[in-house]
């Protein structure tokens, strides 16, 4: 049980309004695009129109002669500074700038620095480049064949497989399909999106010559990190270099990788002296950085006839593009998607994922996901339904004879997880009981017989995230630990600064609620800075849904280190013994006398002006902690929709979700993370999706095409909470940024396959717009 | 490069003149050359609505007006909404309602409802997700920025005479 604190403190729990609301709503944000530095000039690529192609050559001299122009940097001119190359997070290597070829549409083939915007693009538009056509490989399928043409040239291994990856016992799973007495399957497409938070990508790279101090303004969920890459990869001095995130458009994962567009901008600023700004299109952003999914999948569920599962296998092909940039920790090329057991007591299960090289934006980041968990949830949610079918059984009723009990907790998945806490009945059970379950079957069987289209979808998703622990995780070897340093102000007030960065998370209101729970210091008196390398301690960033998990343990852990100190100035400060004294947030009282206290302001102020003889002056503390394990929140979400027969269109009439992420720090933003969530969830199962015709050209690489959903699309959200605290969390909070987004295309695509059901429908794939669904009512003579 | 034109424009009820590039985009003027940069720039394609602004008194995207078409006009940008170190009811609104997140759509936002409010000062649910649709939020999913500007309209209604600001609200 968490201890309330009264609302002028403002702990965990309280509904506080944000901190941050104050400058935004006033415009007075400051975005990397607000940078504005004396001297500064602008950089613009040059972008491929071929997705496979011989460079010939790139003549950038007409581009230079333009009045304004600075420089033209090509992968030439990088390569001489061996800088051609980057490394991307998964030990795979990517092209700044192209040399030899190019292997996607719009890849980086050129940079132009002008004094401003206008001209480089002007300057762009001057540069010609030759190219020679190459063959083109678009369908992953075909990426292993004989005759499929060869991407990267570049490697040892002369075919276009990455990486097989495999977990579970494929043996025993084997042996019980062999026997079972029913079985599911389902081929499932996770297609390629893009998170397209509403800022795009970008930076201000600024690198003074007289102190030789590189300062880098960057569109960075994990600044830190990025300092060490730019270290690593530049050669440069890493105290010389300073990496600041300033205030963020929204990230959703899109911001963690290091993008070419960084490097030429530093690259430019190095060479010129000046600062240099590189701020991308929306086109650019989603015709090349980092899309998410590009899962093509199979799932098979054994059970027997009542229903119980037995195993699970899951076979997967992951198109990772032209470079494997995948955004997940070392040890995992695919991700986490081995939670693909989900919230089922499977006895056994096996899941193989192979990944392959195509013609395409490189990528395969945690998309508002903790590495590649959306699609595993979206898998086992789906080939469930599918199971229900063949039993023609209830989906809930399914779920819940399967549900990983309350009492098997802490949970050992047949895939290798331990599953920290979960109560999946009481979760669902919740859920059924708001939306009113059994009148809707009935109000579905009754429209049913007069031809109208209603179904109901459920997802009972489990998620993993708050990696984690140092012993299995870490990026490019960097453990994924995250950090929190506070220090107490004589005054009483505090500054806290983290190792991660808030998108829109609301960060500077949380972790003060975190600081004002543990040490009393009212969240109004703490203000609290992220982002800056030189003075942030050191963390892995935010993504994952790690950021109350593991920088939230470590401000409550650095908090309670202050407290001890604060007990023993207390104790001075009464004359009295520390093992007499009491706390309560705010204050140290002695035992029986709750009169005799000191606050932990006036404690702050003896920490500065009268502390205990010996005592190391000061009240400030800092935790780099590495969590235990990873926390699994959990959720069920039902959705209720209604076909028009007509037009094929899809209306969500409601959509409630459960969730259970553990103690929460602030009601009100976590009821607006699942808000956002879940229409990003809408979005994903019914309008986006990064496609390529057969030559190779995007489709969808804009707003034009790339659907987000506005106010009139997005249906009202229903949501409702259970509490199960993760123990080994310090105040037993999961995470749950990203629990809609992953729980909420499985409830989706379930509601729309459960209307069509009754006419043969197993499986439709996303994302689900009207035209598919008309072609099936066209098949199946529903109209015609 | 094109003969430099002169733009006079009332931004925030202040006079404001330069000289310009005619290819100079709107937004580009507000954010660079007045350096007002609490207006957004979010697409490529006009989609977004990041960039929203009031011209004589009717919403615009300013990414598809050059600066010089706006020449002699009046401009409200989010900066001009505050009155005398007073939030206006939707500034109170987005932050009362959690109406915002990342903060980027925001300004564009809060022009967008400011227009509504003036031509519908009690709008319905509906009404407000139509008055907002032209403008992309990728944080809240939309539910508490309709509560915001609820929040607005009961407010404002409060008041004897809305303080809406003048310039820019011509018709």
């Amino acid at each position: 049980m968490i201890h309330k604190t009264s609302p002028e403190i403002g702990g965990m729990g309280h509904s506080i309004k944000r901190k941050e609301d104050l400058r935004f709503v006033q415009g007075k944000g400051n975005y990397v695009d607000d940078v504005h530095l004396p001297g500064m000039v602008y950089g613009q690529l040059v972008r491929s129109p071929y997705a496979h192609a011989r460079l010939k050559s790139v003549n950038v001299e007409a581009a230079k002669k333009l009045p304004g122009v600075l420089a033209v940097i090509t992968g030439e001119d990088l390569a001489k500074a061996n800088l051609a190359w980057m490394p991307t997070l998964s030990y795979d290597k990517q092209m700044v700038l192209a040399t030899g070829k190019v292997l996607f549409q719009s890849q980086e083939v050129a940079f132009v620095v002008a004094e401003d915007r206008y001209t480089a693009a002007d300057a762009a538009e001057l540069v010609e480049v030759e190219y020679e056509e190459l063959p083109v490989l678009v369908d992953p399928h075909k990426a292993l064949d004989p005759g499929a043409p060869l991407l990267r040239e570049d490697r040892e291994q002369k075919d276009n497989h990455i990486f097989h990856w495999e977990v579970g016992d494929r043996q025993a799973t084997d042996q019980i399909f062999q026997k079972a007495e029913v079985k599911a399957k389902v081929n499932a497409f996770f297609p390629r999106c893009h998170p397209a938070p509403l800022e795009t990508c970008g930076c201000v790279a600024d690198f003074n010559r007289a102190t030789g101090k590189l300062t880098i303004y960057m569109t960075s969920q994990a600044p830190h990190a990025h300092r060490t890459v730019f270290a690593l990869v530049g050669g440069l001095p890493e105290q010389n270099i300073r990496v600041i995130s300033p205030d963020i458009g929204g990230g959703f994962g899109n911001k963690v990788p290091v993008y070419p567009g960084y490097v030429c901008a530093i690259v430019a600023s190095l060479t010129l002296g000046v600062p240099v700004k590189w701020i991308e299109t929306r086109s650019e952003n989603l015709q090349s950085t980092g899309f998410a999914r590009d899962y093509h999948m199979t799932a098979e569920i054994a059970s027997d006839k009542s229903g119980k599962m037995q195993a699970l296998r899951v076979k997967t092909l992951a198109d990772h593009g032209a470079f494997n940039a995948a955004a997940q920790p070392t040890k995992f090329p695919a991700g986490l998607f081995s939670i693909c057991t989900g919230s089922y007591d499977f006895p056994n299960a096996f899941c193989e994922v192979d990944g392959v090289y195509t013609n395409k934006a490189p990528g395969g980041i945690a998309y508002r996901c903790s590495f590649r968990v959306t699609e595993a949830a979206y898998l086992i949610e789906r080939v469930v339904d599918v199971l229900a079918l063949e039993l023609k059984m209830d989906p809930a009723e399914l779920r819940r004879k399967n549900f990983i009990p309350a009492a098997k907790f802490p949970y050992k998945a047949p895939l290798g997880w331990t599953y920290d806490s979960g109560d999946y009945e009481a979760a669902m059970k919740l859920a059924l009981d708001k939306i009113g379950y059994p009148q809707l079957r009935q109000e579905q069987a009754e429209k049913r017989k007069k031809g109208e289209l209603m179904g109901i979808g459920i997802s009972s998703f489990t998620e993993i995230v708050g990696a984690g622990p140092a012993h299995t995780f870490d990026i490019l070897g960097i453990k994924m630990f995250d950090s929190a340093e506070i220090r107490i102000h004589p005054t009483g007030k505090a500054i806290c600064r983290m190792g991660t960065k808030s998108q829109g998370q609301g960060h500077e209101t949380t972790y003060a609620q975190i600081v004002a729970q543990e040490l009393g210091i009212p969240a109004a008196d703490v203000s609290v800075e992220e982002g800056d390398t030189d003075t942030a301690p050191y963390g892995l960033g935010t993504y994952a849904s790690r950021s109350t998990p593991v920088s939230g343990a470590a401000t409550a852990i650095a908090a309670r280190k202050i407290r001890d100190k604060a007990k023993k100035i207390a104790a001075h400060l009464l004359e009295c013994n520390e093992n007499d004294l009491e706390w309560e947030p705010g204050k140290f009282y002695v035992k029986g006398a709750p009169s005799k206290a000191k606050t932990i302001q006036e404690i702050a102020f003896a920490a500065y002006t009268n502390m205990p003889a010996g005592m190391e002056p000061g009240l400030e503390a800092v935790d780099y902690y590495d969590p235990p394990n990873l926390t699994f929140p959990f959720g069920t979400y039902i959705c209720v929709v209604d076909i028009d027969k007509g037009t094929g269109e899809v209306k969500v009439r409601r959509f409630l979700a459960v969730d259970d992420c553990g103690n929460i720090i602030n009601p009100m933003i976590v009821e607006g993370q699942i808000h956002g969530g879940l229409t990003e969830g809408l979005a994903i199962a019914f309008m986006q999706q990064i496609d390529y015709d057969e030559s190779g050209n995007v489709q969808g690489g804009s707003f034009m095409d790339y659907l987000l959903p506005t106010a009139v699309e997005t249906p009202h959200w229903e949501t409702g909470k259970t509490c199960t605290p993760s123990p080994h969390h310090p105040f037993g909070a999961k995470g749950v940024g990203e629990s809609p987004n992953v729980g909420s295309p499985a409830a989706f695509v379930n509601a729309v396959v459960d209307a069509l059901a009754h006419l043969g429908v197993k499986h439709i794939d996303m994302p689900i717009a009207p035209w598919k669904v008309w072609k099936v009512l066209q098949e199946k003579g529903v109209v015609s | 490069m094109a003969r430099k034109q002169s733009v006079r424009v009332k931004v925030n009820g202040k006079e404001r003149q330069a000289e310009v590039e005619p290819r100079l985009l709107l937004v580009h003027f507000i954010r660079e050359v007045l350096e007002l940069t609490g207006t957004h720039i979010g697409c490529d394609t006009s989609h977004c609505g990041a960039c929203t602004v009031l011209l004589n008194g009717k919403t615009v995207k300013s990414c598809t007006l050059f600066a010089v078409q706006a020449d002699g006009g009046e401009i409200l940008t989010v900066e001009g909404l505050i009155k005398d170190g007073q939030l206006h009811p939707l500034q109170e609104g987005f932050k009362e309602e959690h109406g915002l997140q990342c903060g980027f759509c925001t300004p564009g936002m809060l022009l967008s409802s400011y227009s509504l409010l003036q031509h519908n000062p009690n709008p319905s649910e509906q009404d407000i997700r139509w008055g907002i649709s032209g403008n992309l939020c990728r944080c809240t999913g939309y539910q508490n920025i309709v509560r915001a500007v609820q929040f607005a309209a009961g407010k404002l209604a409060q008041k004897p005479a809305p303080e809406m600001t003048t310039q820019g609200a011509a018709k």
